[in-house]
């Protein structure tokens, strides 16, 4: 269950309370987030909408511990991150957070099995561990035949489905996913959407997601519009169905 | 007060040169343990260099390039000392005018050679005790190469000398007969110099000479001379037959050389200095090979600049062209140290590719011989450009400080980079 009103829980998996995000340009400021509240639970499928500007890549750094707020805090399966050294921060991300960007960002040098394999170098896993791993979450976005290719010899919505086996690889607490259908055709992104729905349909994925696109935030179970600073709930979709998940 | 102001300013100087030579170590082994410490696989940078080749080449052809004057001037250095040095046997010892810095400034006299002769410690054979008394001047002979006139050194020996100066040896015709005009030249003097072939009859000092044989000295200094009885060349030159300028003895052993010298030191007939041979040849190699290696590192030095920035650029360039990278990689969880690893690794791997370049390029000049003049005797001196493993380890070790330094600002610049700005500003 998503709320902006600050009525969450403890029990939350992400609970965000008087987030203010303050940048100074010039001389001036540009106060972009102002006593923003959010609290999203486990599963929940979130996106976020908004003009240009109005802050939803700022929002998304914040809770992916990319960024630092002004005031407030965040916290994110217990973990209070506002807080934490950048050292810390680096290490909870890696933990807890899987991204997925509108430009893919795959390393062009490395090949497909390489970039998913990214995240996996820091952890403990054995090579053959991290092979297995690898090898299930290329399968799980349908690439398993595409591990050797190099994101140049792939499609763009092969290369977004390569980003998102790097981002789940590592079976994060949730997915930030920044405009990730902003740069497909609208073929490769229902593809895409599809996918994720899948992710937390059926593997219990926490995706919170920052899109320009109607079309594509319907298929969210939630739609947050970001206005003057502060979270506004839009509408109330069905949710994604929660049965028949898999663990990754 | 003005001497605690040097102090201090020596403190800071020597505390900013330790503090730079800590960084450069730290880099160094942080580098090195990169494939082990950090994250970020090898692979990636070795596929980042490939896919970069153009810019990776010019940075190691500059640090080649660096690299390869380093250790040809070095190597210079270092064969002009190993000439001079292997002129010297630590079983010889020298006697001098006491105070003269060279031989060419000496003078003693018949009678102190008797009394060395008479010394103990001094090596003793059927034709008596193993001392020769010498006469050194210097003459001028065209070269070969440009048929322009080089100082070569004349010297005057006794006939006993390839007895007491064992490593040398003729190897075509023989030894001069006594008190006839003939000489022996030195394998490089006889390559270098025009008429100093076996069985040609010469022209110097107002006497003709006939070459009667061609010595090796095994490298050292005395192949760029000419050996003639010390007798007539002090008539050939018009000196007292009774002064010579330096007499080389050979010892019963090496550790007969203090006993020799307290002997012939505090005899009060003799003011003379007594000097292990190897240790004047030494001294005498000090001044060129400190020219040669200060001209050398200044050059090099010029130049390590100019790869530095290379380098510099290399990275800086890499940096930019891969801001999305390494922000996807610093979102992902790698750490700056980790960014940091990788970069310094990457410097380190194309700095070492140039140093080792640079130190293969210069490979063939190790034993091509040139001469110089030894500012010590004026006279030209044949020697050979002297590569050692030593030297090549200096070279590549130089090639990394070089990388260090070139990729450790870059590194730095591209782990402190905020990731959400990096993230926007692609």
């Amino acid at each position: 269950m998503v709320r902006v009103d600050g009525s969450g829980g403890s029990n939350s998996l992400i609970g965000v309370r008087g987030l203010d995000k303050t940048y100074h340009r010039g001389g001036g400021e540009i106060r972009v987030l102002q006593g923003l509240n959010l609290d999203v639970d486990k599963s929940d499928f979130v996106a976020f909408m908004g003009p240009s500007g109005s802050g939803k890549t700022t929002l998304l750094n914040l809770l992916g511990g990319l960024d630092v707020p002004t005031r407030g805090n965040i916290t994110v399966a217990g973990d209070e991150i506002t807080h934490m050294s950048g050292h810390k921060l680096t290490e909870w991300r890696a933990r807890h957070v899987g991204f997925v960007f509108q430009m893919y960002n795959l390393i062009p040098v490395l090949t497909a099995f390489q970039n998913v394999e990214l995240p996996l170098l820091l952890t403990k896993l054995s090579k053959a561990q991290r092979r297995n791993h690898v090898e299930t979450a290329l399968g799980v976005v349908g690439l398993a035949d595409r591990m050797s290719h190099y994101p140049r010899q792939l499609s763009g919505g092969q290369e977004q489905r390569v980003a998102i086996a790097r981002a789940i690889v590592a079976d994060p607490t949730f997915l930030l996913c920044d405009e990730p259908t902003g740069d497909l055709d609208r073929q490769s992104a229902d593809e895409i959407m599809a996918l994720i729905e899948r992710l937390v349909r059926e593997y219990g994925k926490t995706v919170l997601m920052v899109t320009h696109d109607p079309v594509v935030a319907r298929r969210a179970g939630t739609t947050l519009h970001l206005e003057k600073g502060v979270l506004v709930e839009s509408a109330e979709p069905e949710r994604v169905a929660a049965g028949g998940r898999h663990e990754i | 007060m003005a001497g605690i102001a040097a102090k201090l300013l020596f403190g800071l100087i020597f505390t900013f040169a330790a503090a730079f030579v800590l960084l450069i170590l730290a880099g160094l082994l942080a580098a090195f343990l990169a494939p082990f410490l950090g994250s970020v696989p090898i692979s990636y940078n070795l596929r980042s260099i490939k896919a970069r080749w153009t810019s990776a080449i010019v940075a190691v052809l500059g640090i080649a390039g660096t690299v390869g004057v380093f250790v040809a001037m070095l190597s210079l250095a270092n064969g002009f000392k190993a000439t001079l040095v292997a002129s010297g046997s630590p079983g010889n010892a020298l006697i001098m005018r006491a105070g003269s810095p060279t031989e060419m400034m000496g003078g003693v006299s018949l009678d102190s050679v008797r009394v060395v002769q008479d010394a103990p410690g001094v090596a003793r054979d059927a034709s008596g005790p193993l001392v020769t008394q010498e006469v050194v001047g210097v003459m001028p002979f065209p070269l070969i190469s440009t048929g322009t006139d080089a100082n070569v050194q004349v010297r005057g020996v006794s006939s006993n000398v390839l007895r007491i100066r064992t490593f040398a040896k003729i190897t075509d015709g023989r030894m001069f007969q006594p008190g006839l005009s003939e000489i022996v030249v030195g394998r490089n003097a006889s390559k270098t110099y025009a008429g100093l072939t076996l069985g040609n009859t010469i022209q110097f000092g107002g006497g003709h000479w006939q070459v009667v044989g061609i010595f090796d000295a095994g490298g050292s200094a005395f192949d760029s001379e000419i050996w003639c009885d010390a007798k007539i060349l002090n008539e050939i030159l018009k000196r007292p037959d009774n002064i010579f300028q330096s007499i080389t003895v050979r010892l019963a052993s090496p550790q007969a050389f203090q006993q020799f010298k307290d002997s012939v030191t505090s005899d009060p007939r003799m003011n003379v200095d007594v000097t292990r041979e190897i240790d004047y040849y030494a001294k005498q190699s000090t001044t060129m090979t400190r020219l040669i290696t200060v001209l050398g590192g200044l050059v090099a030095a010029i130049m390590a600049i100019g790869a530095v920035f290379g380098a510099l650029n290399t990275m800086y360039s890499a940096i930019a062209e891969r801001g999305r990278e390494i922000a996807t990689m610093r979102a992902v969880g790698y750490s700056s140290w980790n960014v940091i690893l990788s970069f310094l690794f990457e410097a380190l791997l194309i700095s070492f590719v140039g140093g080792i370049l640079g130190c293969v390029a210069v490979l063939p000049l190790n034993g091509l011989t040139t001469n110089t003049m030894n500012f010590q005797t004026f006279a030209n001196v044949a020697f050979a450009f002297k590569i050692t493993f030593d030297l090549l380890l200096l070279g590549v070790v130089f090639a990394l400080v070089m990388g260090v330094l070139g990729g450790l600002l870059p590194a730095i610049r591209a782990a402190t980079r905020p990731v959400a700005v990096a993230l926007r500003e692609l």
